[in-house]
C-alpha cells in the first residue's frame, strides 16, 4: 500500500504543478502539454515517456487495489460475527473512509481519462487544444462536472491525509515527535494538493480562465 | 441504581447466540461492572437460570482476563481501564447497557462472554521469549540498559494481553499486541539474539491465527487498558523490514 501509494502521490504532485500552468495563458499551457510528449527526446521516441509513465502508474494502481482488497478480505474474515452495538470508529474521518473513498477516486480517474486524455466525453475534444478542452469542460453550464471533480479531489485529500502518514508508519516511523510531524505534513500536503487541483475549475467558473 | 443489560448469550461454540435483556435493580454506584454481573448472576441462579459466563481473575486491572465489549467499546467507556476497574457510577440510572464478547475469528466464543484467546499464546510461543540461562538472578549491573530504552520497554511490557486491541480494531488485527511484545523484548540487551527471527515468526503466527491486517486506524490504542502507544507498530514495521533485509 505504502510503496504504490507514494508513487501515485508523486505523480499527483507533478500533475498538479503542470495544471497550474493554465494560469500562464493558452500558449504556455498548450506548449507545456506538447512538451510532455517530447520528454526524453531524442533518446526516447515521441510520447514514449508518457507511455512508460502510464505503465508504471497502472501497475501502481493495480498493486494498490490488490493490496487494499487483500486487507479488506482479511478484515472481513477476521470478524465473521459483527457487533450488535458498534459506535463510529473514533479515528479520523479520513481513516474511516479509506476504502469507499478509494473506490470514488478510482471511478473519477476512469472518467477523468475519458474526459481529458482520450477526450471521448469532452465537450470541445480537440487533441492539442488543451486549454480550450479544460475551459469548455468546466464551463458554468456543466456545473455537475465541476461538482463531481470537486467531490473527487476532496476524496483524494482525505485519502492522502490518512494514507501519507500511514505510509510513513509502514516504513517504520516510531517516535512520538516524528508522528506529530508526519501527521502535520500529511495534512499540509493534502490541503495543498486539494487547493492546487481545485484552483483550475474554480478559475474557469469565475472567468479567470476562459 | 436500576439498569438494564443486554448480554450476548451463547450456550456453546457451535450454537448460535443472541442478545438477551435483563433488569438489574438496586445496584450500588460503587460496584464494579463485574460485581454488577455477579449480582445479576446470583438472581439468575436463584431463578434457576444459567448464569452469564465471563472471564475474570485478579479484579485489580493487571491480569487481562476480563474481556467484554460494553456499549460497543472494549472494556467500556472509561479510558485506560479494564472492565473490572470500571464502576457503575459511570453509567446513569435507567441505562440499557449492551455487553458482547470480543468479536474475532481468532477468538472464538466458548460460552456467553468467554472467548478462547489461545491465538495470543500461539503468537507468544512463536517468539515472545528470550533464551537466557536460568538459575540465580544475575547481578543487576552486569548488563547496563539505557534509561530511555528501559522506560519504553517497560511501557510496552505493561501489555496484559487482554485482546481489547483486537476487539476494537475494525480489521480485527492483533498488531498492537504483537508490536508491544516485539518492542518489549527487542529493546532489551537480553532480547537481541532472537530479535530478527522473533519479529518474523510472531507476525507469521499472527497472520496464521486469522487476525486481520493493520491499516493504522488507531482504535487499539484508544481502548487499550494500559495505553500501549500506537508508535510501537511503527517500531514493529521497522524491526520487520530490518529482519527481512538481513535474511536476504
Amino acid at each position: 500500500m505504502a510503496v504504490t501509494g507514494l508513487l501515485l502521490v508523486a505523480f499527483l504532485y507533478a500533475h498538479m504543478i503542470g495544471n497550474l500552468k493554465i494560469f500562464f495563458g493558452p500558449e504556455t499551457f498548450d506548449h507545456y502539454a506538447h512538451w510532455l510528449r517530447t520528454i526524453g527526446n531524442p533518446l526516447l521516441p515521441e510520447a514514449w515517456f508518457l507511455y512508460i509513465q502510464r505503465t508504471v502508474l497502472t501497475v501502481a494502481v493495480i498493486g494498490h487495489i490488490v493490496a487494499a482488497t487483500i486487507l479488506t478480505r482479511r478484515a472481513r474474515q477476521a470478524r465473521p460475527v459483527r457487533y450488535a452495538h458498534r459506535p463510529k470508529v473514533q479515528g479520523s474521518y479520513a481513516a474511516r473512509t479509506m476504502r469507499w473513498g478509494g473506490v470514488i477516486v478510482l471511478l473519477f480517474v476512469i472518467y477523468h481519462i475519458l474526459d481529458l486524455t482520450t477526450l471521448t466525453l469532452n465537450p470541445h475534444g480537440v487533441h492539442g487544444e488543451v486549454y480550450r478542452n479544460v475551459a469548455e469542460d468546466f464551463a458554468p453550464g456543466r456545473w455537475y462536472v465541476t461538482l463531481f471533480y470537486t467531490l473527487a479531489i476532496v476524496a483524494v485529500g482525505f485519502h492522502l491525509r490518512h494514507g501519507l502518514w500511514s505510509a510513513v508508519r509502514t516504513f517504520g516511523l516510531q517516535s512520538p515527535r516524528g508522528e506529530f510531524y508526519a501527521r502535520a505534513t500529511a495534512l499540509v500536503l493534502s490541503l495543498v494538493l486539494v487547493v492546487g487541483y481545485l484552483s483550475v475549475p474554480f478559475a474557469v467558473l469565475v472567468g479567470l480562465v476562459d | 441504581m436500576d439498569i438494564k443489560v443486554r448480554v450476548w448469550r451463547q450456550t456453546d461454540p457451535d450454537t448460535a447466540g443472541k442478545m438477551v435483556t435483563y433488569g438489574v435493580k438496586d445496584i450500588s454506584p460503587d460496584a464494579s461492572f463485574l460485581e454488577m454481573l455477579d449480582v445479576l448472576n446470583e438472581s439468575l441462579i436463584l431463578d434457576g437460570d444459567d448464569p452469564i459466563a465471563f472471564d475474570h481473575d485478579c479484579r485489580e486491572g493487571i491480569c487481562g482476563a476480563c474481556s467484554m465489549v460494553i456499549d460497543g467499546v472494549a472494556h467500556g467507556p472509561e479510558k485506560a481501564t479494564t472492565t473490572c476497574q470500571l464502576h457503575m457510577r459511570h453509567f446513569k440510572d435507567g441505562d440499557v447497557i449492551d455487553v458482547e464478547p470480543w468479536r474475532a475469528a481468532a477468538f472464538p466464543v466458548i460460552k456467553d462472554l468467554v472467548v478462547d484467546r489461545s491465538a495470543f499464546d500461539d503468537i507468544i510461543a512463536a517468539g515472545g521469549y528470550i533464551t537466557a540461562p536460568t538459575g540465580a538472578a544475575p547481578e543487576a549491573h552486569a548488563t547496563p540498559v539505557p534509561k530511555v530504552d528501559a522506560d519504553l520497554a517497560f511501557e510496552a511490557a505493561t501489555c496484559i494481553g487482554c485482546g481489547a486491541c483486537v476487539a476494537a480494531c475494525p480489521n480485527g488485527s492483533a498488531m498492537l499486541f504483537t508490536a508491544a511484545k516485539v518492542a518489549h523484548l527487542g529493546l532489551m540487551p537480553q532480547g537481541q539474539p532472537e530479535r530478527d527471527t522473533r519479529v518474523i515468526d510472531m507476525l507469521q503466527a499472527q497472520d496464521d491465527a486469522g487476525f486481520g491486517g493493520c491499516t493504522n486506524m488507531g482504535e487499539c490504542t484508544q481502548v487499550c487498558p494500559k495505553g500501549i502507544p500506537l508508535t510501537l507498530i511503527g517500531r514493529l514495521n521497522a524491526d520487520y523490514r530490518q529482519a527481512v533485509r538481513k535474511k536476504f
